[in-house]
């Protein structure tokens, strides 16, 4: 019998993975550069999101559970503001 | 095979790859790149060096990974002194090789275009 | 069985497929973004290599301010296209060239499967360094950079101030004095500036937060010097504030006051302790922070100096 904890963090973490997988797929078989920065957001956000959610209930203090959201909060800023970049540098290239 | 052997012969290979490049890449900023392939490579080599060294109940030898950690320091130095000398080698002759034979050959014109 | 190896074998065919990239890729702005991508990973086999701080500093200084550095000044040369730098080299010399890298390479490989055995180390004195004059201090490395090396260390800030001042010299006469050039575009992106206010609060605190616990985790004055500079540069490319005149006070006082501090301390040292850069049992600790306090500020500002260039007379 696995103990709930541990259950919910290999859902979680199995789901980040998936999503992980699925970006990767997405940024290597997409068509162009638009459609494969939305496949690596999604990667970003939700992969990532997910993996630190599954091993919030596994970090040894409240301390590193806290390190663990604020590593997700600050690659979904990154994300978030480089891609917006990269589109805005397609857009004026392809003008 | 252990890690450390693995890592060994990544830094190897870093150095090996660097040095073809070195050579080869006319343009400077992208010979400093491989320049800087070649310094980490060195690191990571040392870096096993301080991994074999675990003793006195560490898991590796501290005092190369700080000289490591000062090397890293002092080689974005010397890269960002070299970049400063290839910007003013740009903004004095609009150029950027390293060719020596350019440099001797009368200017026609084309590289100030 | 464990998955590690394979993942080290993986990691391992990842760090050098990256750099072939570096090397083979065609233009400099593709080479670069691999060197970074590389730089990270690299930080990677450290920590497998049990070398934390080191991958601490591989990521923030050998790939993010590296990477900086090249972008800045792919930018600026701007024009000048891979074609100016020169004729590609014949086959001759490509051949020539493999063949020595191999060699070298060769050499390498031989040289680390006939390292001796046990390996020497410095370990015992690095423990002792640790418990006598850098007592009190958790983090091995810190205790060697700061007590036991603790001359190397501080000559190695100076070294950060000489290529300072060789980056300032060579900038034209009539410059010496101005700011150097600013480092992002005149009207920057609503993206960089809203991510320059978010992340430089953050990655500030972060980094002091990363000196503050290198006393006894690892971390230092190194990593937390390197994201603070860093957070600056965010702030300048995003044009929230502008890259300092080289003949500000403010900046040469805290550009000499890592090694300065450091200095002092070393020569108080035969007073104190009985020899240069030997610091009191009772108070190490506390004299070891107030040190690394005066570090983190000189490579906070040496780093930035570096990728902002010589001086610029020019108004935009």
């Amino acid at each position: 019998m696995i103990p709930l904890v541990d259950l919910f963090s290999l859902c979680a973490i199995g789901a980040g993975v998936f999503f992980f997988f699925a970006g990767t797929v997405g940024l290597l078989r997409f068509p162009d550069s638009l459609t494969r920065l939305h496949a690596l957001a999604k990667a970003d956000n939700l992969g990532l999101g997910l993996v630190a959610l599954g091993l919030l209930p596994r970090a040894d203090s409240a301390l590193a559970a806290f390190k663990l959201i604020v590593i997700w909060a600050l690659v979904l800023l990154s994300g978030a503001s480089t891609a917006q970049l990269i589109g805005r540098a397609l857009r004026r290239g392809r003008k | 095979m252990s890690p450390w052997v693995l890592a060994g012969l990544v830094g190897a290979a870093l150095v090996g790859l660097g040095l073809y490049g070195l050579i080869l890449h006319p343009h400077p900023l992208r010979k400093l790149l491989a320049f800087n392939l070649i310094g980490s490579g060195v690191f990571l080599v040392f870096g096993i060096v301080a991994r074999r060294g675990a003793a006195a109940g560490f898991s590796f030898d501290p005092i190369p990974q700080a000289m490591v950690i000062t090397g890293i320091v002092v080689a974005f130095a010397a890269s960002a002194l070299a970049v400063a000398l290839i910007l003013r080698l740009h903004a004095e002759s609009g150029r950027v090789t390293l060719d020596p034979e350019a440099w001797t050959k009368p200017d026609d014109g084309a590289a100030k275009s | 069985m464990s998955v590690l190896p394979f993942l080290d074998v993986a990691l391992a065919l990842l760090v050098v497929g990256l750099a072939v990239w570096t090397i083979a890729a065609r233009d400099l702005f593709a080479s670069v973004v691999g060197y970074v991508a590389y730089g990270l990973l690299l930080a990677l086999v450290w920590v497998r290599l049990y070398a934390p701080d080191v991958a601490l500093t591989e990521a923030a200084v050998g790939s993010g301010v590296t990477g900086v550095l090249l972008i800045t000044a792919g930018k600026r040369l701007g024009a000048a296209r891979a074609g100016e730098a020169g004729p590609s080299p014949g086959l001759a010399l490509k051949l020539f060239a493999g063949a020595l890298a191999l060699l070298v390479a060769g050499a390498l490989v031989a040289i680390i499967l006939i390292l001796p055995d046990p390996a020497p180390s410095l370990a015992p004195q690095a423990a002792a360094a640790a418990d006598g004059p850098g007592a009190g201090l958790g983090n091995p490395i810190t205790a060697v950079l700061i007590s036991y090396r603790s001359f190397d260390t501080m000559l190695e800030k100076v070294v950060l101030i000489l290529a300072v001042l060789g980056v300032w010299s060579v900038g034209a006469d009539k410059a010496w004095g101005a700011a150097p050039a600013p480092l992002g575009r005149r009207n920057p992106y609503g993206a960089t500036v809203f991510l320059a206010q978010m992340l430089a609060p953050v990655g500030a605190v972060i980094g002091v937060h990363i000196f503050w616990v290198g006393a006894d985790a690892p971390g230092g004055a190194f990593q937390g010097g390197a994201l603070l500079a860093a957070m600056w540069m965010i702030a300048m490319m995003a044009r929230i504030t502008e890259p300092p005149r080289v003949d500000a006070r403010w900046l040469r006082l805290a550009l000499v006051a890592g090694p300065a501090v450091f200095l002092i301390a070393g020569l108080a040292g035969p007073l104190m302790a009985g020899s240069f850069f030997a610091f009191p049992h009772a108070f190490a600790k506390p004299i070891i922070l107030f040190i690394e306090a005066f570090m983190l500020l000189s490579i906070a500002v040496a780093l930035p100096a570096l990728v902002a260039g010589p001086p610029n007379g020019r108004s935009e």
